[in-house]
This record gives structure tokens, sequence and C-alpha cells, in this order.
């Protein structure tokens, strides 16, 4: 580590870059569209304004490629100075392995227990009673986009919920619209199939489930109707599923020719850019159900420990200006994603914002994901077990359910 | 293997002006055009996707939503390729594809270049200097061809680090070197395996050592293989995105970089249009590559040739 | 692997003088041989060679994100168990055998047509040769996405046929878990084939001029001779396509992750996308390394035969 230091230090000396100096903060992410780009900048500039520090722009497409050049760059001794991650474990063995820098100190002078919330979204940051890391928005899974028009010349009202909507279904179909609009990769099937059974458990069973581990509950009836209730939203699909990014489904909603799509709340941004307007062109359903419940999926950063105790104080500036009310509401307006505290001014949201804030003032409306309470390795069998389940139809409910609670079983 | 002694410099001069072997007849044949009409098949074939890309990226993003992919487009635009050179963002910066452009054939250039010569040393050694132990080493070297990428990554970060190299530019030219040599290895092996033995035994009789024989007699006669290898490398090393992000470093992050940050995007909108302005001008450099090298093919045969 | 063997025993044996055994005087040309080679020895032994025992110890522990060497973190061979007992680990095994061979052959098959009709006195011969190659510069995170678009139900080949009139034509092999892994067979033949061109027109290119005259004496017909005599001759570039066909199989990773994502369901997992998968995103780096040592198995077993057929070779030999 010595070694490298020196080295590094000759070859800024010698190349005269202006490479780290000690106030700069190189941030790892991955917002590289367009309006991630504006989001971004939010953050970079309130950063800058702050003082001598600056914010160092590492953009990284892909969370998967951003997050693997974050460890194993952390591993090389070169660790950047604030990286991005998902409200997740993704990043446990880095603050086991005391690579991060701790936040306690920080959180506990400016009260972030007491406004953040949901709590659980600090609760991930949390490793024996240290923190590690800043949520800084939240995204939920549990939303449905429906196309108006779709559903006008069909003749079917907007539905409430699942049930209402495989009822429509038909009728969808006669009219010459997909009535079901999903692109078949693995994560797409995935989350899909993750609001469906959250429909169908509610909190209490999704608990009882991910979090205890309750195989009785995952052996249970409302499990198995959320499989056949998946299994016959496949038969509502389109010949082109397979395959289709996210906003090419989207798309058919935009274009009328699909009525609906179960996509995450950032699905938002495909319509606005369309110039689509929320109640008139197109719905968002929040759940898909009567009492929606809504996940706290979203972003954190975490700060990795660094020698120079200039970089430090900087991280912490960072850190606190991350969950600054005026930050965050500029933040998650640029952004489309809700705040992770309730004080901020969200005048400028739109009416489909609006109602996730809502829900989100309920505490027994918010659930934590299946990603907080399992690994990414279980994660991943549970999504390569619902790939299967919507693309072999000989894959019976009793077999799916079987091998789901196999994976419940032995996750760790 | 035949002999080459019979082959005198000026049949193989000919042979370049004449172009390849074949019926040669100078008037226009049905099987000449059945050569022609495959060719143009199979070029449609492989310019299809091409097609779809240049009229997409000239089309503008309500008329890709429409999806007629092979239609040209009804308004022709070039603000995606201003876009995509100039002003897309990636992440915070919003300089399109140009920042990584230096860095890229930077790294290219040295790469490529110290990782050949690497590899023909390899083969030649190979081919006609065998020590003891050098299959085995060579056995690992094709080995570690079949390794993916990502699971030698960990011991080559702690290694780079021990020697102060991670991150810095010669440290990814370390790791291109490292995994262009199993293949580029094969190919010279196997190209110089196939020469005529008499070039070296003669060599060897006039007198000529390891390096005499390498610089004076293998390296010119090795230009058509050279080509492919340039070829591989070059591809190899301009599209690299992963090695880039990890062992670069900040100030000598490749192109492919941005490029992926303009194509690959998460939970933001998709400008197609864009994206595939973008991805055309990124290969930009390795087409003028082949187009450029692969008028050295036909030179270089005629270098081994009348030395052979 | 076999005909590595054959390639290096013909090297051998035309080139006696090439001194290639520790029994004869040691030389100044054979230390600078060792001089030149070392980034190769330290290439394949300080990286391949500890790589290879390092993902291999790896798979017997149970490390997540950072590799793992601690005493409690070996777990046996439990990695090991649960690989053969995954279900997509199964699939990707049979797929990569049938992608494998299927790719491999079009592949070279096509290669070789390609180069012998290029190697027609083509005027164009420098504007086809770039054709060809194009796809192989194209990143194929865009390439993928246009193939999907192209063999799209909805838009693609087959809609566009349909407009002409054909109502009952059906070409989507994507959307099918059966003909999935076809789409990318020829997505793959139009990456790769042009470096199998590029290979086999060096190749064609070195064999003597003095054959073509021979064989035209004869009366030959020219489809015999390119087929009977100057593709037996052309053994090296043959071999090294050959090997790079198989290195691109093993490590297949971009193509499906462009294409398919694995999908439909996980009709079109690799064993390469398992590994990847699994020592990143999935954090499972003892599971990814398990896979990985399997994925290397068939190769080190085809290298250990060679070794053995070497050593039968060299004992035969000096018994006589």
């Amino acid at each position: 580590m010595k070694k490298f230091a020196v080295v590094a230090a000759m070859a800024t000396a010698l190349l005269g870059s202006t490479a780290v100096n000690a106030a700069d903060v190189e941030v790892i992410h991955w917002w590289t569209s367009g309006g991630e780009q504006a989001a971004v900048s939010v953050f970079a500039r309130e950063f800058d304004a702050l003082g001598e520090d600056k914010w160092v722009d590492t953009a990284i497409a892909g969370g998967e490629n951003a997050r693997s050049a974050t460890l194993q760059r952390t591993l090389g001794g070169d660790p950047p100075g604030a990286a991005q991650f998902n409200i997740s474990r993704q990043f446990e063995e880095l603050a086991e392995g005391g690579l991060l820098l701790d936040l306690t100190p920080l959180a506990e002078s400016e009260g972030w227990r007491d406004f953040i919330r949901p709590a659980a979204i600090l609760d991930v940051c949390e490793f024996e009673g240290a923190i590690y890391c800043v949520p800084v928005n939240i995204h939920s899974w549990q939303w449905a986009w429906a196309s108006v028009p779709a559903f006008e010349k069909a003749g079917v009202p907007l539905p409430k919920n699942l049930d209402e909507f495989i009822a429509s279904a038909p009728k969808l179909q006669e009219a010459g619209i997909i009535p079901f609009a999903i692109g078949g990769e693995a994560w797409q099937i995935g989350g899909a199939m993750g609001v469906v059974m959250l429909s169908q458990l509610g909190k209490a069973g999704h608990e009882a489930i991910y979090k205890d581990r309750n195989l009785e509950v995952a052996a249970g009836p409302e499990v198995a109707n959320a499989i056949t209730i998946f299994k016959s939203l496949k038969t509502f699909t389109d010949e082109g599923s397979a395959n289709r990014t996210w906003n090419d489904t989207t798309n058919l909603v935009i274009q009328d020719q699909a009525a609906l799509q179960i996509m995450g709340d950032w699905a938002r941004g495909e319509f606005a850019v369309a110039g689509e307007q929320p109640g008139v062109d197109y719905a968002c359903i929040a759940g898909p159900a009567e009492n929606p419940y809504l996940d706290t999926g979203g972003d954190i950063f975490l700060f990795p420990k660094q020698d120079d105790p200039a970089v430090e104080a900087a991280q912490l500036k960072m850190a606190s200006m991350m969950v600054n009310p005026q930050v965050q509401a500029l933040f998650n307006n640029a952004k489309g994603s809700l705040p992770v505290r309730d004080d901020v001014d969200m005048s400028l949201a739109d009416d489909c914002m609006k109602a996730g804030l809502e829900i989100l003032k309920n505490p027994d409306s918010v659930i934590q994901g299946a990603s907080i309470y399992l690994n990414q390795d279980a994660i991943g069998q549970t999504e390569d077990l619902w790939a299967e389940l919507w693309s072999n139809p000989d894959l019976s409910v009793e077999e799916a359910q079987q091998r789901f609670v196999d994976i419940i079983a032995s996750a760790d | 293997m035949m002999t080459t002694e019979a082959l005198a410099p000026s049949a193989g001069t000919s042979r370049i002006e004449d172009g390849p072997r074949g019926a040669k007849p100078r008037t226009l044949t049905l099987s000449r055009v059945g050569v022609y009409v495959f060719l143009i098949l199979a070029a449609l074939f492989f310019l299809m996707p091409l097609w779809v890309m240049v009229v997409t990226s000239l089309k503008s993003m309500p008329e890709i939503q429409l999806r007629h992919i092979f239609q040209w487009p009804q308004q022709i635009t070039f603000e995606p390729w201003l876009k995509a050179w100039d002003t897309a963002c990636t992440g915070r910066d919003c300089n399109g594809l140009k920042p990584g452009f230096l860095n890229s054939v930077k790294i290219t250039l040295v790469g490529t270049t110290v990782s050949i010569i690497i590899a023909a040393l390899n083969g030649y050694a190979l081919s006609f200097w065998k020590y003891k132990g050098a299959n085995i080493l060579f056995g690992l070297l094709v080995f570690g061809a079949f390794v993916p990428y990502q699971v030698v990554i960990y011991p080559l970060i702690i290694g780079l680090r021990e020697i102060g190299l991670f991150g810095t530019f010669p440290g990814i030219i370390i790791i291109h070197t490292i995994f262009g040599m199993p293949i580029l290895t094969l190919l010279f092996r196997n190209f110089f395996a196939a020469l005529p033995p008499e070039l070296f035994k003669a060599a060897r009789v006039d007198g000529a050592g390891f390096w005499q024989i390498f610089f004076q007699i293998m390296v010119p006669m090795a230009v058509p293989i050279t080509i492919v290898a340039v070829i591989l490398q070059v591809t190899g090393i301009w599209n690299d995105f992963l090695f880039g992000t990890v062992f670069a470093g900040r100030e000598n992050m490749p192109m492919t970089v941005q490029l992926n940050n303009i194509v690959q995007t998460t939970t933001g909108v998709r400008e197609y249009n864009v994206h595939m302005a973008a991805t055309i001008l990124t290969a930009a450099v390795p087409l003028a590559v082949y187009f450029i090298s692969g008028k050295w093919f036909v030179r270089g045969i005629a270098a081994g040739a009348v030395k052979g | 692997m076999a005909q590595l063997a054959t390639a290096k025993e013909d090297g051998a044996a035309a080139r006696p003088a090439a001194g290639s055994s520790g029994r004869k005087p040691f030389r100044l040309s054979t230390l600078m041989s060792i001089v030149g080679t070392m980034p190769m020895i330290a290439t394949a032994v300080g990286v391949f060679f500890i790589c290879i025992i390092y993902s291999f110890v790896l798979s017997f522990t149970n490390s997540r994100i950072f590799p793992a060497f601690g005493a409690d973190n070996f777990v046996g061979t439990d990695q090991y168990a649960r690989l053969w007992s995954t279900g997509r680990w199964l699939v990707s095994v049979n797929n990569i055998w049938f992608f494998g061979l299927l790719s491999i052959v079009a592949n070279m098959t096509a290669g070789y047509l390609l180069a012998v009709f290029m190697d027609q006195r083509i005027k164009q011969e420098d504007l086809f040769r770039s054709i060809f190659l194009y796809p192989f510069a194209m990143s194929l995170v865009i390439t993928g996405l246009v193939w999907r678009w192209i063999l799209d139900p909805n838009y693609g080949i087959q809609a566009t046929v349909r407009g002409w009139g054909f109502e009952d034509f059906a070409f989507a092999p994507l959307v099918n878990s059966g003909t999935a892994i076809y789409g990318l067979v020829v997505a793959g033949i139009w990456n790769g084939v042009g470096v199998t061109m590029a290979i086999m027109l060096a190749g064609l290119r070195g064999v003597d001029g003095e054959i073509w005259k021979a064989a035209k004496i004869d009366g030959i017909p020219t489809w015999k001779t390119y087929l009977f005599i100057v593709l037996p001759m052309m053994k090296g570039a043959l071999l090294t396509a050959f090997i790079l066909q198989c290195v691109g199989v093993v490590r297949v990773y971009d193509l499906i992750v462009a294409m398919t994502q694995g999908g439909p369901g996980i009709s079109t997992q690799m064993p390469a996308v398992f590994v990847i998968q699994h020592i990143t995103d999935r954090s499972n780096v003892g599971l990814g390394m398990a896979a990985a040592t399997m994925m290397l198995l068939p190769v080190i077993v085809l290298l250990g035969l060679q070794v053995f057929v070497q050593w039968r070779a060299n004992r035969v030999k000096e018994n006589a």
C-alpha cells in the first residue's frame, strides 16, 4: 500500500497532473442517462459550492459494472472517495471488512435517525451499530402503468387490482390490444413476480417469508395463488416479449398497443419524455391493489476509507450534503424518485409521485424488498426460478412452489 | 510442406500482380458471375444490421417509436451524431464520446504494439528454439485463453497493487499484453511452424543467432499473420471496457467507458438514435485499421514471397 | 487439441536442428530464447498457473464478494454439490456443447467458403473484406440490440416479409425457448466469421504457388484443389481458427447478455455467464469458481491427453 502511494505521488509529480488533490472526492455511480445526469449534477453542484472540495465524476454505466469497479478498486488499494450502491446487501462485506468510513458520529450529530424515513432504509446502512452509508432516494417496484386509450377502446374500466385486470384481459385481447406488456429479461420477470407475490401475501406474509424464513407461509396458498396468477399473465402477453428491454415495453403502453405493464416508478420518465399526461394518456396504479404496499428500494452512497484526512473531511461533508432537505428536493425532482425525508418541498412532483409520497406516509404500507432480507445469491436463484417458470409452461405450480421453498430454506 | 527453393522471386511477384489463383479468365463467365453473386449476397447479410443502425441513427425519436426498422427516415436528422460525439451525457459530464478518444488511441497503439512484439517473439522461440519446458509453458498459456477474464481479475489486482502499477497506464498495457498473449502466441507459433524449415536451417548455417534470424528473416515473413494479429488486438483493446474501468485509472479511461455510459442505461430513457450513432462512431477506428491494414496484407505476401 | 499435438510433432520432425531437448549442450541461443520469452514465462507461470490454482482453491470456500481463505471458510465440495444440482448450470452445460458444435462448424465452413471466394481475384477485395470484418469491431451491446430488433416478430424480418404479402411467413427464433439458441448462432457467425475468413485467407495465400501450377497441369478442377489439396495444407490456419473459435465459445458472454440475457427463461444460459454473474453481482465467488473449474476440466483433459500421447511417443522412440 505504501509502495503504491509513493509511486503514485511520484507519478503525480512527474506528470504534473492534477490527479487527486487533497480535497478531490471521486464518485463512482451509474447514473448515465440524460435525466439521471441532471440529478447527479445537483449533487455535484451543491458539493462544489460548499467550499474548496471538488466532486470528481466517474460514471460507469450498468449497476453491476459500477459496483464491480468499486469493489475491485477498493481491493486494489485505489478506492474511490464515494460510490453508489443499491439499498440491499450488496456491500455488506465492505462494511464487515472495515473498508468503509464510519459515518456514525455525523449521523448522530445531524440526527439522521430522526428524519430519514422509513427507518428501514437506514437500517440497511448499519452494521454492528455503526452507520456506513447514506440513502439518497427511494424507488418502488409496485406500480402498474396502464394505457387509458387502450382500456377505453376495449370498453373495460381501468383495473384496481390484478384480479380485475385478468378478468378484463380477454376483452382487451379481442380489441387487438396486448393485455399484458412485459420484457422477457430475468430482472423484469423477477420484478413483476415480486409485485404479484406482494399483492397476494400482503405485508405480513411478505415479512414472514423473507424476514422470518417461515417455510409454511412460503408453501402456503398465497404463494400458490401468486404463481397461478403469474402463469395466467403469461397467456396475455405477446409473441415479441422475449428479451425486450423495459423501455421498449413501456413504449408499447405509450403507443397504446399494450394495456398494462408492471414496472418500477422509473417508468414514469418514459411517459414524461413522450409528452404523456398522467390520468389522461396513462394511469399509474399503485400496488396494483386496493391496499397498495410500496417497497423502498433506491440508492445509497458509501465512502471507502482513505489515507488522506482532507479527503475524509470532504467525504463527511458530502454525506451531510446528500441528506440536506434542499438538496433532497432538487435531486429527487430531477431523478423522479422519492426523497428519503418527509420535510422536503415536492410541489413540482407529478400526480403519480404525489400518490407514492402519500402511501409512504403510512408505515404500515411500506415494506422492505426481498433484497434487504436475502443475499444477492438467493435473490438470483429466485430470479432464475421465475424466469424458468415464465418460459416453461410444463413447470407446474406445485414444483415451482417447492423450489421456491427450497431457496428460502437454504438462503443465507 | 513442399520445398520453396523452386519458387523463384518472379513467381512470387507475379502472384501479387495477378492476385490470387484459381481460374483466371479475363472475360465475364458464368462462374465469375456466380462468385460475385455469392459475395454480394453474403455482403448484404453482413450489412443488414449496419443498415438498421444507420437509418435509426438518422431518425428522430418519435419516428423510431413507430418501429419501421428497415425504412429510410422520413426526415433525416444529423442531430444524434452530433450529440453522440459532442454533447451526450455520461454521468455529470456532457461531452459525448470525445473525451476518452485520445486515451483509447494511446492504449490501443501501445497495447497492440507491445503485445504483438512479445507474442511474435514467443511464437518464434516456440517454433525454432524450443527449450526444456517450453511446451508446458505454451500449454499453460493456451489453457489461460479459456479462463473467463473475471475469474483471474482478483489475483491480477493484488499483483499489480504490489508492484505499484494498479490504476496506471503501464498497468493497463500489462493487462492487455497478458490477455492478448495466449491467442497471439498461438497465431505466430502456428504461422512460423508452417514456414519452410529450410529458411531457418540456411540462416543457422550462415551463423545467424536468435535475434538476427528473428529481425532479419522472420519479422518480414510474418506480415500476413501480423495483420490478423493487429485485427484481433486492435479490436480487443479498443472495445475493452472491463479492464479499462478497473486497471487504467481515472486519467486513462478509454472511450468505451463513455460509449457504455451512453448506450447502457438501466433506469433512464433510451435514445436509440444516439446509441446507434455512438456505436458507429466508436467502431470507426478499428474499421479504419482493418481497411488500411488490409492493403498491407497483399504487400506483406509480396515481402514474404520475395524472401522465400 | 489432439491436432495441436500433431502439429507440434510435425514441427519437431521437420526440424531436428531446432534443438528442443535438454540433452544437447546449453547454448547461448537457448539462453536468448529464454530471455526473449521472459514475458511468456511470467504470464504462463505468474498469471495463468497461479490464477488457476487460486480459483481452484477458492472453489472449496464459501467466499462471497471477496476471496476468503480463512480456516472457517473452507466448506469442502459443497459448492460442487450445489453446482450440479442447479438447474441453470445443467442447462448451461448442455447449451455450450450444442452452441459450440453448431457455431464452430458453421463458422469454419462459412469462413473457408468466404476466403475461397475472396481468393478469386476480386477487384473490390478491400471493400468485401471490410464488410465481412466490420461486425467484429462493433460493440455487442448495440449490435445485440439491433439483432434483437431484426429478429423481433413484430418489427423485424418476419413483419417485413409478412408485409409483402406472405402472411404465413414465420421467422422469430429468439421468442421461443427451443430456437433462441439458433438466433445466437446466426448473430455469432455474423460477428466472428470475418476473422475466420481473414485467417483462412492468410493461410490460402501462404500455400505455395507451385501447388496450383501442378494441380492445373494435372487437370484437377479448382474446387477439388481447394478442398482436397489446399485445405489439408493449411493446418496452421485451420488450427488457429479452430482454437480461436473454441475460446470464443467457452467464454461466450457478451453475445448472450446483449441478445437474450440467457432467456427465454433459462434456455440460452451459458457457463461463462453463470461464472461471471456469480463472482460479481450474485456475490458467490465460491460457487462461481467451482463453475469456472468445471469449465476448465475438458481443457485439462485434452491437454493431459496430449502430454500423455507425447510421452508415449517419446518412450517408443527411446525404446527403438
